[in-house]
């Protein structure tokens, strides 16, 4: 089984005025297929610069990123616009839906963006927003909703065109707690699915109901666990974090 | 199936604003209109003054008498002036000049004509038949002079419709006649002409013609019952003068040998007038030639007024698209984000400025073909209210009627969409740039 994303000693600089940034300094990491990855990191540590690699919006400057078999850090413009809207799907902090259109219009716009919109493409639409619950609201636009049902909607949105992974920026920063914990829950039921996730947070609460938790700090890995086990799987620098008394404890109501 | 949705999004893009967008089609619609309106105004001017040259015939040439500015027996004892065409000169231009079909010499002076007891000044003309042909004069009863009434020399003639109104408000003129007062002479009424619009004043070389008072003899009669010396008694002396022949109208076979046979009859006249220039050979086709370039001119100069509130529109256009482009920063970003090239935002930004250019284009052009109705509208509006007012204004601006010219239908249409594209690309292709990280971030 490939894996989902393969990134190999990632590296990425900006150059601002005279400075150069160092965003990230050789990360290296690998998501196989079915799996819930949570990435946490204080501001700064190159969370936002890993997503946007990830997410196929940027390039890195060094190492090499594969999503399955494609090697991104290779790819033009147009391949990565491809890539993003046939392999990739998006759920942001703040739903990002299109107002003009109809619930049923912005799930269809990833499928629309790889140039093919068949009948049952439509179709199958209608099927995920009722998978997410909006099964009746097919025809409202996005401002008659509330927030939860915003977020369903671009969850629906990024299954739809069958992605390696999902990738989600913060999905629950703008919820309430009852939201978040029905959001979470998707997520959830999703992945049991079988569906890839990777979601960047910076709220244990939230990080907690992943599998695995890869932190970053100052460009680099600075842990990668698992879940409901007090095993480090890499630790890069300073020592073991015990992620376990606290998952115990943000569980608990 | 996405074409259509890509309009269709278009659409729905811009009814998120629909005052501004109303706004920027109205940019358009001014544009496209006065297109429309303007070279329809400039066209209906233009018909106007060319179907006044047409009336002097495009196959005609007129040679005319005129007077010389320094006459050569100017030091001499002589008080009669002696100038212009003479008959000679006929002769000598129908024996020589081939292409001619006919030659009408004709003679013309102000008199007082009376019938009963009523006086009016009219324009005698003397001629012969085929003046009624060439001068396009339609008869409404009786005949024209004939040539057999030319031939003898008879004292008949024909009125124009002006006259038949003045003098006989009443009565049927046929068969009666009228007198000429200072020739002490009777003419027989023999036949009636309608009504016909005047022709144009052509630069100085000759009057507009005004046929309305004409009253049409036989050349011969007034050769023999009038003669050509003409004296004019003014303050104790007389001073006269003699012409024989105050223009020949020649009829040329073919439009084509019109230019040719001008300057022929330039050289035949050269003869008997090289040194006095006391005759002008005037040529209609050329007139006719030089109103065509003059509108070619007007079209061109009217087109660029339309055009510049075209250009207007479009930065309007641009305006408006540049602003959305701003306002839609996140909206570009999430399109790109879920896979959109660049391309795909140029076409989502270009279909927009096409539709709203297309708009503009198309109620443009209703309003262009309500410039006949608004114009005669607003007229009689102005004729019912301010009498006094149209009065006043110009022949040009009272009389015309404008033309919508079929091209100018499709022109404004299509260039109002390529103003669309133009003044879109900027705006789509800066859409297209952004950095989607960037743009996503845009709050």
């Amino acid at each position: 089984m490939s894996a989902a994303a393969r990134l190999e000693d990632l590296h990425k600089n900006y150059v601002l005025k005279s400075e150069t940034v160092r965003a990230l300094r050789g990360v290296s990491f690998e998501v196989p297929e079915g799996d819930y990855v949570a990435i946490m990191g204080p501001s700064g540590s190159g969370k936002s610069t890993l997503l946007n690699l990830l997410g196929c919006l940027d390039r890195p400057s060094e190492g090499r990123l594969f999503l399955g078999d494609d090697d991104i850090s290779q790819m033009n413009d147009n391949q990565l616009s491809y890539t993003r809207a046939s392999r990739i799907g998006f759920v942001f902090q703040s739903y990002n839906l299109i107002q003009q259109l109809t619930v049923v219009e912005n799930i269809e716009v990833p499928l629309y963006y790889q140039g093919t919109l068949s009948k049952e493409d439509r179709a199958r639409c209608a099927e995920w927003a009722d998978l997410v619950g909006l099964g009746d609201r097919l025809g409202h636009r996005p401002a008659q909703l509330s927030g939860g049902q915003q977020q369903r909607v671009a969850i629906a949105r990024s299954l739809v065109n069958d992605p390696y992974f999902i990738l989600a920026d913060e999905p629950t920063g703008n919820l309430d707690t009852a939201t978040t914990t029905e959001i979470l829950r998707l997520f959830e039921n999703l992945n049991d699915m079988g569906k890839t996730i990777i979601m960047v947070t910076h709220e244990d609460e939230v990080s907690v109901h992943a599998k695995r938790v890869i932190r970053l700090r100052d460009g680099l890995v600075q842990s990668d666990v698992l879940n409901g086990d007090d095993r480090v799987k890499l630790n890069t620098s300073g020592g073991p974090i015990d992620l376990f008394a606290k998952a115990e404890k943000s569980t608990a109501p | 199936m996405l074409f259509l949705r890509t309009w269709i999004l278009g659409i729905k893009s811009l009814f998120l604003h629909p005052m501004r967008s109303a706004l920027t089609v109205l940019g358009i619609f001014i544009g496209v209109a006065s297109v429309i309106w303007l070279l329809a105004i400039g066209e209906g001017i233009s018909q106007e003054a060319q179907k006044q040259i047409e009336g002097l015939g495009a196959d005609n040439i007129m040679v005319r008498s005129r007077k010389p500015l320094n006459p050569p027996d100017a030091g001499s004892n002589s008080f009669i002036l002696s100038y212009g065409l003479l008959r000679e000169d006929y002769d000598m231009l129908v024996a020589t000049l081939p292409n001619i079909r006919s030659a009408i010499p004709i003679r013309e002076m102000q008199r007082e004509v009376r019938y009963g007891d009523t006086n009016i000044e009219a324009r005698v003309v003397g001629c012969t038949p085929e003046y009624a042909e060439v001068t396009r004069l339609e008869i409404e009863r009786g005949h024209f002079i004939t040539d057999a009434e030319v031939k003898l020399q008879e004292n008949v003639c024909v009125l124009a419709a002006g006259v038949v109104e003045d003098l006989f408000p009443y009565e049927d003129p046929i068969g009666r006649s009228i007198y000429l007062q200072e020739h002490e002479d009777y003419y027989k009424i023999v036949g009636i002409v309608q009504d016909r619009n005047p022709t144009a004043a052509i630069g100085g070389s000759m009057d507009a013609q005004d046929f309305g008072s004409d009253v049409y003899v036989p050349i011969t009669t007034i050769r023999k019952r009038i003669g050509d010396t003409i004296v004019v008694r003014r303050s104790g002396s007389r001073e006269g003068q003699t012409i024989q022949l105050d223009q020949i109208t020649l009829r040329v076979k073919g439009i084509e040998n019109v230019q040719r046979t001008a300057e022929l009859v330039e050289q035949v006249l050269e003869k008997n007038h090289g040194k006095v220039q006391d005759v002008a050979v005037v040529v209609p086709l050329e007139l006719l030639e030089q109103a065509r370039r003059t509108r070619i001119m007007f079209m061109v100069f009217m087109g660029l007024i339309a055009a510049i509130s075209l250009i207007v529109g479009g930065i309007g256009i641009m305006n408006i698209m540049l602003a959305t482009v701003t306002e839609r920063t996140r909206e570009i970003g999430i399109r790109r984000a879920l896979g959109a090239r660049r391309n795909d935002i140029i076409r989502q930004f270009l279909v927009e400025t096409i539709v709203l250019s297309v708009m503009g284009g198309a109620t443009g052009i209703l309003g262009g073909y309500l410039c006949q109705p608004i114009i005669r509208l607003a007229r009689s509006g102005l004729q019912w209210y301010k009498p006094e007012m149209i009065q006043s204004l110009p022949e040009v601006v009272r009389d015309v009627d404008p033309i919508i010219v079929p091209i100018s239908i499709p022109l404004a249409f299509g260039i109002s969409v390529v103003i669309g594209v133009m003044f879109g690309l900027y705006p789509a292709y800066r859409a297209a740039q952004m950095d989607p990280i960037e743009a996503l971030r845009h709050e």
